[in-house]
């Protein structure tokens, strides 16, 4: 099993959900979170102060998935959630260890 | 064109000097009366909600509520003062520097009663509606120490700083003390409202001290939404604040609100463009800031000039307002957080000096002075130099007498919070409160 952890533009995220449920992905977590990176920030101005504004808006998609679907959702969301410019986010992928679904007690891929 | 529309304006006010409100015997008319209950409504509705969205609009999320906790302290500490003392030291008698105790406690206030100020409206109205004036003078200058001081320490401001220098200035200028006496015109607050705020505003700045912070942290505004619908306030406030001053129903309230709103609009317009220009945006706080600034501005003049001199002077405040806001501030280096001095202080000095330029005589006639009051422009030199004392002894008194209060309050209870307390914001450290 894997997590797929991905940082995308706001505006992005429900294009990036319906192509992920197209091919069978049927949960995820999404956190609104602020940050930066080559983008940087943008400057803010009032009265003439400057003020400058590091931590850009992002979200971030948690999506745990089986091994096998990763090479594809990661190629999903690599495709919708592009859109050339300077800040279109970052994918991360991490191996999970165990799962549960705390409902009905049910493991690993079958809990996903 | 200017010509044709100055004669038409001139023959409107000629009317003016039969009407009621210069009848030489007290006699309260209906109509005055009505129109200046509405006048006193606006003038509150300017500091509780306008001053105090304005205001709370610009500070940070932690600080919007002890922002309009300023606002609202003002209004009740002033309101109360001014009924037990104010109103009289400020408007009776005719002292050359400060009034008398005839109408302590609003002794001899009674239903009948009409101040030789206002001959046409009860006295209680007249009372009632310089105390909202005395509101929002001490709200202003709250701006300039927002997100720091201590609401404490704020209370006894509003009380000391009432009657040590509002009164006496407002006597001064409006209640028969040496500066009206001298010649000194300022319509609807200029001296008494504007520039005393930025002045005073500016003194407390400095002793106060900068916020935590200051050009180094992001200090941007918390909602600007919360300031476009104070502005709003304001600005349909101010037909009352400057229509009102006209004190009666008549042509001379109904032309200061003309020039009112189009020294507003072109104040907010001059502002936009220079902003545009020099920073390649036009924001949302640079054009009501411009309105403000031209609102302050025309305060003085309105009741003396006419509508295309007040689009002049909106001009003339847009730009020097945001030159003192956007480059002045930056350059002397104080942290008037919310840019009374500014706004206020420079637009009250212009707008002083301008009402001596402009002032055109037929609008201010009267049976007691049929001619008015003459500006430079229709040859009365002598009028600037009135307008220049005014404006000096102002600043003088309120700088000089500002600092004095804080130094006395300061050594009873500490000015400014912890500053753990301002980190975490006053909301939650003064007032137990927060936003969520």
């Amino acid at each position: 099993m894997k997590i797929v952890i991905a940082v995308i533009k706001p505006f992005k995220l429900d294009e990036v959900r319906d192509a992920l449920t197209r091919i069978g992905i049927h949960g995820m977590t999404v956190t609104e979170v602020k940050g930066y990176g080559r983008q940087k920030g943008h400057t803010e101005i009032y009265r003439g102060a400057e003020y400058q504004v590091n931590f850009l808006p992002k979200l971030r998609l948690e999506i745990a998935i089986a091994s096998e679907q990763l090479d594809q959702v990661v190629e999903v969301i690599a495709a919708t959630a592009r859109t050339g410019q300077i800040g279109d986010g970052k994918i991360f992928v991490m191996p999970v260890e165990r799962a549960m679904r705390i409902r009905t007690g049910e493991t690993d891929v079958d809990a996903l | 064109m200017t010509r044709a529309f100055l004669r038409l304006a001139l023959t409107t006010v000629a009317a003016l000097a039969a009407s009621p409100v210069f009848a030489q015997e007290p006699k309260i008319d209906g109509a005055d009366t009505a129109w200046m209950i509405g006048a006193t409504g606006l003038v509150l509705m300017m500091t509780i909600p306008g001053l105090a969205l304005f205001y709370a609009g610009m500070v940070r999320k932690k600080n919007v509520l002890a922002t309009m906790a300023q606002s609202l302290a003002a209004t009740l500490v002033v309101s109360l003062l001014w009924a037990f003392v104010g109103y009289s030291l400020a408007f009776t008698g005719e002292g050359a520097f400060i009034g008398t105790l005839d109408r302590i406690f609003l002794a001899g206030v009674t239903l009948d009663a009409v101040s030789p100020l206002a001959k046409t409206i009860p006295e209680s109205l007249f009372m009632i509606y310089q105390m909202t004036f005395a509101i929002i003078t001490v709200a202003l200058v709250a701006g300039s120490v927002a997100d720091r001081v201590r609401f404490s320490a704020f209370l006894l401001f509003c009380a000391l700083w009432l009657i040590v220098v509002y009164v006496p200035i407002a006597h001064w200028v409006w209640g028969g003390g040496f500066l009206g006496t001298y010649g000194l015109i300022d319509f609807a607050g200029g001296t008494v409202v504007h520039l005393n705020a930025g002045v005073a505003g500016l003194v407390a700045a400095y002793v106060v001290g900068a916020r935590r912070g200051y050009g180094s942290e992001n200090l941007a505004p918390y909602d600007l939404a919360l300031a476009v619908i104070g502005t709003g306030l304001l600005w349909v406030g101010w037909f009352g604040f400057n229509g009102g001053s006209a004190l009666g129903a008549n042509s001379r309230a109904a032309m200061a609100i003309v020039s009112t709103h189009l020294a507003a609009s072109m104040g907010a317009f001059t502002w936009m463009a220079l902003e545009w220009w020099t920073r390649g945006k036009p924001s949302v706080l640079g054009m009501i800031s411009g309105a403000v600034a031209g609102l302050g501005t025309i305060t003085p003049a309105s009741g003396f000039v006419l509508p295309m001199q007040a689009v002049l002077i909106g001009l003339v405040a847009g730009a020097f307002c945001f030159w003192a806001c956007t480059w002045l501030k930056l350059k002397v280096g104080y942290d008037d957080s919310l840019d009374v001095f500014g706004v206020h202080g420079v637009g009250g000095f212009i707008g002083t000096l301008l009402a001596g330029v402009f002032a055109v005589g037929a609008l201010s006639a009267t049976p007691e002075l049929p001619g008015g009051v003459h500006g430079l422009l229709e040859g009365n030199p002598q009028q600037v130099v009135a307008q220049l004392y005014g404006i000096v002894v102002t600043l003088v008194w309120s700088g000089a007498l500002t600092f004095v209060i804080l130094k006395v309050i300061g050594a009873l209870v500490p000015l400014r919070v912890r500053q753990e307390d301002e980190v975490m914001g006053l909301d939650v450290s003064l007032h137990g409160e927060a936003l969520q």
